[in-house]
């Protein structure tokens, strides 16, 4: 239903996010995440262009690693949403706490 | 107008769920955004009633039953008998609280609150019903 992979460009690592992250599927994108943190990724980018939809526990992901982010100095952009996945975002208002840019290019930009 | 359709309570077939409501909702003019709004809301519930009521039982399931009125607007009816949970008496966290506590569940009854305009829970002897109320034009 999801598949997720974990992508190394240069200094960036790229979490590539193709299908559905519901309740049944979120534990892989809290995987690949934590994997990355422990790797020791300071610059990560969340590749949202083939998710087609998201539920509450894969926005619960993203916002449990929040306050770990900042503590380990883990910079993270999600790009690449779909209207409708960006409308989820919108109702919790996550699009305020969560660095969110339309390209690769841009999400890159942010991180300098 | 009424569509119903009866899962097993394997978080696996929220998916399923998801292409139902979706289904029927496309047949009756709403946005794009707002067919995915709904099917959210939905999946929510569904899924939460699967984890936490039912403990993901296979052997148990839920049922999903959509009325269509023109003038009213859209009646979602999830259906079980597992002990009642009163959507409306919980106590909604905040989000600040939610990120500083690193917790990873919680946000998906606010979300069905946020998109619904009304949630009410029916229930007698033999079953537990949530009916979610979405005032909306159709088709």
């Amino acid at each position: 239903m999801v598949d997720i992979k974990r992508i190394k460009e240069g200094e960036y690592e790229v979490i590539a996010i193709k299908g559905e992250v519901d309740a049944s599927s979120s534990i892989e994108l809290d995987s690949a995440i934590s994997d990355a943190i422990n790797d020791g990724t300071k610059k990560l980018l969340v590749d949202c262009t083939s998710l087609e939809y998201i539920s509450s526990a894969g926005l619960g992901v993203f916002m449990s690693y929040i306050e770990e982010f900042k503590k380990n100095n883990v910079n993270l952009v999600i790009f690449g949403l779909n209207d409708k996945v960006a409308n989820v975002f919108g109702i919790l208002g996550l699009d305020q706490l969560l660095k969110i840019e339309g390209t690769k290019m841009e999400a890159k930009a942010l991180l300098g | 107008m009424k569509y119903c359709y009866k899962v097993p309570c394997k978080k696996e077939k929220l998916k399923e769920i998801r292409c139902f409501v979706k289904e029927v909702l496309d047949k009756h003019g709403l946005s794009e955004v707002e067919v995915s709004t709904l099917v959210l809301a939905i999946d929510e519930v569904c899924a939460n009633l699967m984890i936490h009521s039912h403990g993901c039982n296979p052997k148990e399931s839920i049922e999903i039953e959509i009325k269509v009125d023109k003038g009213k607007g859209l009646e979602f009816n999830i259906i079980d008998n597992a002990e009642i949970f009163d959507i409306n008496d919980y106590q909604e966290p905040s989000i600040e609280d939610i990120i500083k506590k690193q917790r990873k569940g919680g946000i998906g009854l606010i979300l069905v609150k946020r998109i619904m305009d009304d949630i009410q829970i029916i229930s007698d002897k033999k079953k537990h019903v949530c009916r979610l109320v979405k005032k909306i034009h159709i088709n």
